[in-house]
């Protein structure tokens, strides 16, 4: 694949954090992580999916003015950010992986619709469901 | 309007945390202690900072869940009403009906009909959000919006 989407990026209150949320729990590798001065560009990859990487972003300065990052962070910590989908091969296993590892789950894998699906939060409070990849009616 | 004033972003973080909790388990109690010790918050703290938060009291939040879910059992299964009140929460059926009535302005009953005779291509978006978009506008309290109706209704009596 050449062409695409190849970054989207969350807010998060702390990159160190996150890092290590995403790549310590969830398996993630960090993709880049290069710093000039106070900012940061921190992204991390799926190991099944080079083709795109997560970026974590702090808010604030020099990008936003601290009013705006403050609002932000607020809004990420009320959970209102858009809706992320984690696609696994099996949930259940996938969560007791994760489980272990001290993820917050907000729900449980629960069967339905002819999938399963489990809910969890990263420490920021960005909001994942994470569900079974379809199988292939055969 | 009361002007939104800001959160301490640690905080929004364990209210969100009592939040997810009413939203996996409506149907169970949630007394505000039960809630303020999921957010490591006093009472009284918990109340005032979680409608500061989300918008809506805690106990408004939770029967806006339970009425969201109560339409998707009545929706996507076949269950009695009786059954879904009772799974949903409620303690009694006419309780159940009468805030169901309140809120989406018809009955279970009535929901159910309309909702089996509409045809859904929504099979491709995950149940959870789904459910998201079907869930009650809850501007004002239950009680607050029959407190109205009885004052239109006096008004057009005298």
């Amino acid at each position: 694949m050449s062409q695409g989407v190849g970054v989207v990026g969350l807010y998060v209150r702390d990159q160190d954090e996150a890092l290590k949320f995403y790549v310590d729990k969830l398996g993630f590798r960090v993709h880049t992580d290069s710093r000039n001065g106070d900012y940061r560009w921190l992204t991390v990859q799926h190991p099944e999916q080079p083709s795109f990487q997560l970026g974590l972003y702090a808010p604030g300065p020099p990008v936003l003015d601290a009013a705006t990052a403050q609002t932000l962070r607020e809004i990420v910590a009320k959970g209102a950010m858009p809706p992320l989908v984690l696609v696994v091969d099996d949930c259940r296993a996938a969560y007791k992986t994760m489980h272990a590892a001290g993820v917050e789950f907000t729900q449980e894998p629960v069967t339905r619709y002819g999938s399963t699906d489990a809910s969890f939060r990263d420490p920021s409070g960005n909001g994942w469901k994470m569900v079974e990849a379809r199988k292939v009616p055969s | 309007m009361k002007e939104q004033t800001s959160q301490d972003p640690e905080l929004l973080r364990r209210l969100l945390r009592a939040k997810d909790r009413m939203d996996v388990a409506s149907h169970e109690d949630w007394p505000v202690e039960r809630l303020a010790r999921v957010s490591r918050v006093s009472k009284a703290h918990f109340a005032r900072s979680f409608k500061d938060a989300f918008g809506v009291p805690p106990h408004r939040y939770l029967l806006t869940r339970r009425i969201e879910r109560a339409k998707t059992l009545l929706r996507d299964t076949e269950l009695s009403i009786t059954d879904i009140a009772f799974q949903t929460g409620w303690k009694s059926l006419g309780t159940f009906g009468r805030i169901f009535r309140d809120i989406t302005a018809e009955s279970p009953g009535q929901l159910r009909v309309r909702e089996k005779a509409a045809s859904h291509e929504l099979d491709r978006v995950p149940a959870c959000f789904l459910s998201a978009a079907h869930r009650p506008d809850l501007k004002f309290a239950v009680l607050e919006k029959r407190r109205r109706e009885a004052k239109v209704k006096n008004k057009a009596t005298k």
